[in-house]
């Protein structure tokens, strides 16, 4: 029987864990000054989820509802270095990447609240959040399943002649199903000729629903498994803003030059539970989650641009507070819009007329 | 006016759509190198190279998922499965993303996608290889499902499904490739909804599609010739969108109709056929709704079993002569229409 590798452990100094050695930031960040915006961002998207948690709570959002609590930086990092005619892919943990690639507060809101005024016009909700004109062709809630889109989609880019590239986020759940590693096979063999220009991004937040990566994937270093198509990956702490931006900014100026994919696992958590219906959480002790929240990843980024002299007291009080009206605004366009009309049942089936 | 067969008509019009729009570009397992299971591909790849005419690996919910993602930014792909029977390992694809993408994003994406090759059941190939799968796609809302008879029909649809925007299922027949028939000339397109009256008569209605229209069209000519029996055959073309004006006002006139499908009769096209036949022509009708289909097990190896297995144009005359209540060699004992024979 083979030997299983501890579980990875994303708390705490992460070259401790029995897991392969995650790479940190330097000191040095090279752009100090966006971090602060990005900083800005990743408070108004923790502020925002804080607010869909109880929006569902109150009945204003319905069906599933995921939050990316914990996982902020990764997004964040890999946002900020994607240009802006790039595009990206997502699973249904998408309000945060739907913000970061900067589509409207309110008409995600919106979207959560079914309203007319919402990203997908009220007919996606939560899992299905669209912004085509900012290069954001979804969220997708079959876990895996919108990887070859993403596939083909890179495929697409190259094709047309162009140096954009497209980026996929997926959680480690979806490691272990056929899509993707049909997918990346595929991805692999494109990529060979340069007609692959595809970033993906694995945030192992530990868990696949409520099963752990010891629990169900018999490798656990996933960056290492990539290497079954001939796909360059590396692991890293995706609680760590400057270390998720730099390698993004490293993996897409790599991508966008050679056509071909290359992947990154960014070791994250994520802080609530897997949805809105998550919780007991019975896969997970509170002692595990007050653990991870030490390193919050917001907290982290506070830490490092007070010590860089680019925030203190005030600059943070102000951002909190700005980050709060944004939501509140968000949340009074969502209430006052008026939900999708009847007769929007029908539309958007085809193109064309059949 | 040229004699094509079905194979050549699919394919001339491939490179016709492909020599006049670079977006439009092929997927698919063995059709390049290999030249095409059913060489409906042979020399693509040589005259437009590997980038227009991918080989794939054999991972349908993989190149069927890629394909999506190229169509949603532009491309055309035109996958082709080897059999319609593999496209079941893609079916999350085609239904969850194909299908729905356009609608849940709000209208903000097109899929211009084309699945096709050869559907239903081709001599002894077994239960894994003989499946009929349009009821499963015509099942789902956002897919448009083509099942062409002709050449000129597999040549008029494929054209309208490459410049359409939306995701089309396009069933071939493998038993039809080497059919021969008269394909009209230069940029001949067929309108998706619009059935064809392939037989004018006045006795019965009967529908048929794919390789069961020539069924029923010999079946027609028997009747005739037997019976007397006038029946009028219809060709829906497409089964979504499904011309059931045409349909309904065929069985209007007729009062009488018989509908023909080789897959399972449960739960197939003939049952939607016949319901929509039902409600827009029941004040009109003398007999109910006759249904041929095949029989309603996997398919069987032995070649006996086989052609027990699927509807013969012994079957639909049958069926033609129950809706006229007339007595015949088959005539079922449970029919009961004997008294008015």
């Amino acid at each position: 029987m083979v030997e299983r590798r501890a579980k990875t452990d994303p708390v705490g100094d992460a070259t401790s864990s029995s897991g392969p050695a995650v790479a940190t930031s330097p000191r040095q960040p090279v752009d100090l000054a966006s971090a602060v915006f990005w900083y800005r961002q990743m408070v108004i998207a923790r502020r925002f989820e804080e607010e869909t948690e109880r929006d569902f709570r109150r009945g204003k959002i319905g069906g599933y509802l995921h939050v990316y609590s914990g996982q902020e930086a990764v997004g964040a990092g890999f946002l900020a270095e994607l240009r802006e005619d790039d595009i990206f892919f997502t699973a249904y943990r998408d309000h945060a990447q739907a913000l970061f690639r900067g589509a409207s507060p309110g008409a995600v809101m919106a979207e959560l609240f079914g309203k007319v005024t919402g990203l997908a016009r009220g007919k996606g909700g939560s899992m299905h959040l669209f912004d085509v004109g900012r290069g954001f062709y979804g969220g997708y809630g079959i876990v895996g399943g919108h990887i070859p889109l993403a596939v083909g989609a890179a495929y697409a880019l190259r094709y047309r002649g162009t140096d954009r590239v497209c980026l996929c986020f997926m959680g480690d759940g979806a490691m272990n199903g056929g899509a993707f590693h049909e997918a990346l096979n595929m991805a692999g063999l494109w990529g060979a000729e340069g007609l692959c220009p595809l970033v993906v991004v694995v945030e192992n937040n530990e868990y696949a629903m409520g099963t752990s990566v010891a629990r169900s994937s018999a490798v656990t270093d996933l960056a290492s498994r990539f290497a079954q198509y001939a796909i360059p990956a590396e692991r890293l702490d995706g609680m760590d803003f400057f270390a998720v931006r730099q390698a993004a900014a490293r993996v897409i100026a790599e991508v966008r030059a050679s056509g071909r994919p290359q992947a990154v696992e960014a070791v994250t958590y994520r802080f609530s539970g897997h949805g809105a219906a998550d919780v007991f959480q019975p896969y997970r002790t509170k002692e595990e989650v007050e653990r991870v929240r030490l390193r919050d990843p917001i907290v982290l980024l506070e830490h490092r641009l007070r010590e860089a002299g680019l925030l203190d007291d005030a600059k943070v009080a102000a951002i909190h507070e700005e980050a709060e009206q944004v939501v509140q605004e968000a949340v009074e366009f969502a209430e006052r819009s008026d939900p999708p009309p009847p007769e929007a049942l029908y539309t958007d089936v085809y193109a064309d007329e059949p | 006016m040229a004699e094509l067969s079905y194979r050549d008509a699919i394919r001339s019009t491939l490179i016709e759509e492909m020599d006049r729009d670079p977006s439009v570009i092929l997927l698919g397992e063995d059709i390049g190198q290999y030249q095409g299971t059913f060489r409906v591909t042979a020399d693509l790849l040589a005259r437009y190279g590997p980038r227009r005419v991918i080989d794939t690996p054999i991972s349908e919910l993989g190149f069927v998922g890629a394909a999506i993602g190229m169509a949603m930014l532009g491309l055309r792909p035109v996958v082709e499965v080897m059999t319609w029977n593999f496209s079941l390992l893609a079916f999350d694809q085609i239904v969850n993303n194909a299908a729905k993408v356009r609608y849940f994003s709000g209208g903000q994406v097109d899929v211009p996608l084309v699945i096709r090759g050869p559907n239903g059941a081709g001599v002894q190939l077994s239960a894994q290889h003989s499946q009929s799968v349009e009821a499963f796609y015509a099942h789902v809302p956002g897919l448009k499902v083509a099942v062409p008879a002709t050449p000129a029909e597999a040549k008029g649809l494929l054209r309208t499904a490459m410049r359409g925007k939306d995701p089309v299922i396009f069933l071939e027949h493998a038993a039809l490739y080497s059919q021969k028939g008269e394909v009209p000339d230069g940029e001949f397109a067929l309108p998706f909804g619009q059935a064809e009256i392939v037989r004018r008569g006045r006795d019965v209605t009967i529908v048929a599609f794919s390789r069961m229209l020539g069924v029923a069209l010999e079946a027609a000519d028997r009747l005739a010739r037997d019976d007397g029996i006038e029946a009028e055959v219809i060709n829906p073309r497409t089964l979504r969108p499904l011309d059931t004006r045409t349909l309904v006002e065929s069985a209007r006139r007729t009062h009488r109709a018989v509908v023909v499908q080789e897959q399972w009769r449960p739960y197939g096209a003939a049952a939607e056929i016949a319901a929509s036949i039902t409600e827009g022509a029941f004040d009109l009708l003398d007999a109910p709704v006759e249904r041929v289909t095949g029989a309603d097990v996997p398919m069987p190896y032995a070649r006996n079993l086989e052609l027990l297995a699927l509807p013969h144009a012994e079957d639909i005359v049958e069926a033609a002569r129950r809706t006229l209540y007339r007595s015949g060699p088959g005539l079922r004992p449970s029919d009961g229409g004997t008294a008015r024979a």
